[in-house]
């Protein structure tokens, strides 16, 4: 079963095939990173605007080599409890209640506080053992037996000690727990990291990643991925809506649209039975495509023009269709 | 790992890409997996792997087109007279011999080779191009092909004038291509290696001696030093004393199980978000300082989100709105138009501040003032100051003149220094560093 990861992970073009299987139009680069990342075992950092589909990624990577994913969403104050392992502490408290008259039971033939002590140490591990430990999302990716594909999502979120402490996971894929020992990955996960550049990353963790920079796609990229993301709409509504959205790209906005709201913005254009985009349509809907008030004001100047060169745009691919 | 690799990882260096012996090594097994045949996987390989910003992404884009440029030179073209059809290599140099095939892809790795005997990418200075593109040349055999050319013109062969003539070309050919390879090496290593020396020489240099046509270069380092900051101190704001047990809260959240602490709470503690009011004299006095204090200004205000700046001559004006929408240079010189080069009088403005916005201050505010203190006789109005330092978290006065000016003429510092947690000199790009990282680490 593990034998079939570094089939699929073996050539550039396989990697571009199967993640458009799973739904993930990716550009050249991205499949030589996720190429690149499975031949140096090294984790990938995906960096880049909201909603260019860097999550999307992991998530179409694990569908399409058939592993878990595993996600491990990022904020601040995350520690280690919360991402790694914790112990079950409400059911060891309440284990040791119950077994309160066991436990006198047990330290009942033993004189003196020494000797019950000495007894004592001879039961303690088991509050300490695998059934009181509650895995979180790291030791469950490393623990995964055909490997899994880790999502720490948002990283920038965490803390800078947190980063840190990721460092020993994702360099040697491996934990230290002090009251168990070290649990190393059979098989490493794929791991992937996404930032929206809050804060500036440390360095250290830099280094052991590679970095993986996913910006806006340009027309034809995007055209593909509309494509496959919303299959019902027509050939010449998409080429408008495209043209438009890569129009407003241009203006100085607070928020730049991205694949995200695109691929909404289709759905809702499909769901309205649109064939056209006219001015009127574009000022109704445009809330799904901007999300700030000033910017849909200082696009709101523009509009008209830009819904004329769309026009334009899906005008002559129609004529190109005809001819 | 392989010499090209090596060079360009040199180069890369050179081109303010910082690369780890680790991350070189990574990208030699890299490289060593993909090939250098796909020009566009190579690319995407090492950048992956190389740079590790938007901004080192763009720098590797422009040394990797850079880099690898050589492998496509003008092609020359050899149009052998029909006379020579049947002549073999008449002297069996090997550069006449390509010259004469147009084996453009012998004459690369020609030149290549004779480029690493010679040392043409231990360049360092501009006036060195001359030099090494001869001395490339001679590593390829230039000397015999020119002798090869001197003896055709002196006739003797059937049809050596006409092969002369070819070669001829052919060398000035050589020589073309050897300058632009060495002025390809020239921009690769030596144009950043004396750009980061300039920059360094610029953050130890006094702001009031900076030439003017240095003000582009002053305005990257003094950028990169706000950023650094920035980084350094944009940390959570918000912090779990690890370990240590918040016993009120915790029993008050556990009555409902019966004094059994089930729900842990721990405790932690609250960090101040740095809040800054600058005030920049910006008066006759200071003119040389001025506007790379308002520089240093106009990149705190891009970093830190909760700043007011101000200016003043002889009245205070709030500066803000101007660094908030233009670029640096516009920014600048429209604040020193409106307000600059008057007559300073720090007590009218001072009084201008406290009148003017009086809920600024408050315990988390650190004020800055940037100024000589020179106030032309006018009431210092001291008790202002004090009031301001009393108020704010800290108050830190840069000044630009060294500490023994101080107090000589119409100096009000020894009266100003007092109230101030900071007074200090701030005459380089490095001590501006120092103070502001102090200034922040206050919050920590």
């Amino acid at each position: 079963m593990t034998d079939s990861r570094p089939d699929k992970l073996a050539s550039i073009d396989g990697i571009a095939e199967g993640l458009a299987a799973a739904g993930y139009i990716a550009t050249r680069q991205i499949c030589t990173a996720v190429h690149i990342a499975r031949h140096l075992d090294k984790p990938i950092l995906v960096e880049g605007p909201a909603g260019v589909g860097k999550t999307e990624l992991a998530l179409a990577t694990a569908g399409f080599l058939g592993l878990p994913l595993v996600r491990l969403q990022c904020y601040e104050g995350l520690d280690e409890s919360k991402a790694l392992y914790e112990w079950k502490y409400g059911k060891q408290l309440l284990y040791t209640q119950i077994l309160k008259e066991k436990l006198t039971d047990l330290l009942d033939d033993a004189k003196g506080l020494e000797k019950s002590l000495e007894r004592l140490h001879g039961f303690d591990d088991i509050f300490f053992s695998e059934q009181f430990l509650e895995p979180r999302p790291l030791l469950k990716a490393l623990r995964e037996p055909a490997g899994a594909v880790l999502l720490i999502d948002e990283i920038d979120k965490a803390d800078e000690e947190f980063e840190a402490f990721l460092l020993e996971v994702l360099s040697a894929h491996q934990v230290s727990i002090p009251e168990i020992g070290t649990v190393k990955a059979s098989v490493p996960p794929v791991a992937f990291l996404t930032s929206n550049n809050t804060r500036e990353l440390g360095d250290a963790l830099k280094r052991r990643c590679l970095h993986l920079h996913i910006d806006f796609p340009d027309a034809r990229l995007e055209t593909r991925i509309v494509e496959s993301r919303v299959p019902g709409i027509s050939a010449r509504l998409k080429r408008e809506l495209i043209a438009f959205v890569q129009g407003l790209r241009g203006i100085d906005l607070k928020k730049q649209p991205s694949v995200a709201e695109t691929i909404d913005w289709a759905r809702v254009l499909l769901l309205l039975h649109a064939e056209h985009l006219d001015s009127e349509l574009v000022r109704d809907t445009l809330n799904v495509l901007l999300k700030f008030e000033s910017d849909i004001e200082a696009a709101g100047a523009q509009l008209h023009e830009l819904t004329r060169k769309a026009r334009q745009e899906g005008e002559r691919f129609a004529d190109a269709a005809n001819a | 790992m392989q010499p090209t690799l090596e060079a360009f990882v040199r180069a890369l260096r050179g081109a303010d890409v910082p690369v780890t012996i680790g991350e070189s090594i990574d990208a030699a097994k890299a490289v060593a997996h993909v090939g250098y045949d796909d020009r566009q996987r190579l690319k995407d390989t090492l950048g992956l792997i190389l740079a590790k910003t938007v901004d080192e992404k763009h720098r590797f884009d422009t040394c990797f087109e850079l880099f690898f440029d050589r492998d496509a030179p003008a092609a020359f073209e050899a149009d052998k007279p029909d006379d020579m059809a049947g002549d073999g290599p008449a002297d069996g140099l090997p550069l006449a011999d390509m010259l004469t095939e147009g084996d453009m892809a012998g004459l690369t790795a020609a030149m290549e080779t004779a480029a690493a005997a010679s040392g043409v990418a231990e360049i360092r200075f501009a006036s060195q191009r001359g030099l090494l593109a001869r001395r490339l040349l001679d590593a390829m055999g230039l000397r015999d092909l020119e002798a090869a050319i001197a003896q055709g013109q002196r006739g003797g062969q059937p049809g050596g004038m006409a092969r002369a003539q070819m070669l001829e070309r052919g060398r000035s050919y050589l020589l073309d291509e050897a300058r632009a390879y060495v002025d390809r090496q020239y921009a690769l290593y030596a144009a950043p290696a004396s750009r980061s020396l300039r920059e360094q020489f610029l953050a130890d240099a006094r702001l009031s001696a900076i030439p003017r046509h240095e003000f582009a270069t002053m305005e990257r380092v003094v950028r990169r030093l706000a950023k650094r900051i920035a980084a350094k101190h944009s940390r959570r704001h918000k912090q779990t004393k690890r370990g240590q047990l918040d016993v009120r809260h915790m029993l008050r959240r556990n009555v409902g199980h019966d004094g059994v602490p089930f729900d842990i709470v721990w405790k932690h503690r609250k960090r101040d978000r740095a809040k800054v009011v600058a005030i920049c004299d910006v008066s006759r006095s200071v003119a040389a300082a001025a506007q790379f204090l308002l520089m240093f200004l106009y990149a705190l205000h891009d970093v830190i989100a909760d700043i007011h700046a101000f200016a003043f001559s002889d009245r205070l004006v709030e500066v803000g709105g101007i660094l908030g929408e233009h670029a640096v240079e516009p920014a600048i010189e429209q604040v020193l138009k409106e307000i600059g080069f008057g007559v300073t009088d720090y007590g009218r403005a001072l009084a201008d501040f406290i009148d003017g916005w009086p809920g600024l201050i408050d315990r988390r505010t650190t004020v800055i003032i940037m100024g000589d203190g020179r106030s032309n006789d006018t009431n210092p109005r001291v008790d202002l100051l004090a009031e301001i330092a009393q108020r704010s978290k800290q108050l830190i006065w840069l000044n630009p003149e060294p500490r023994n000016f101080w107090g000589s003429g119409d100096s009000e510092m020894p009266r100003y220094a007092p109230h101030c947690r900071l007074a200090r000199t701030c005459n380089t790009v490095k001590q501006l560093e120092r103070t502001v990282d102090e200034l922040l680490r206050a919050y920590d």
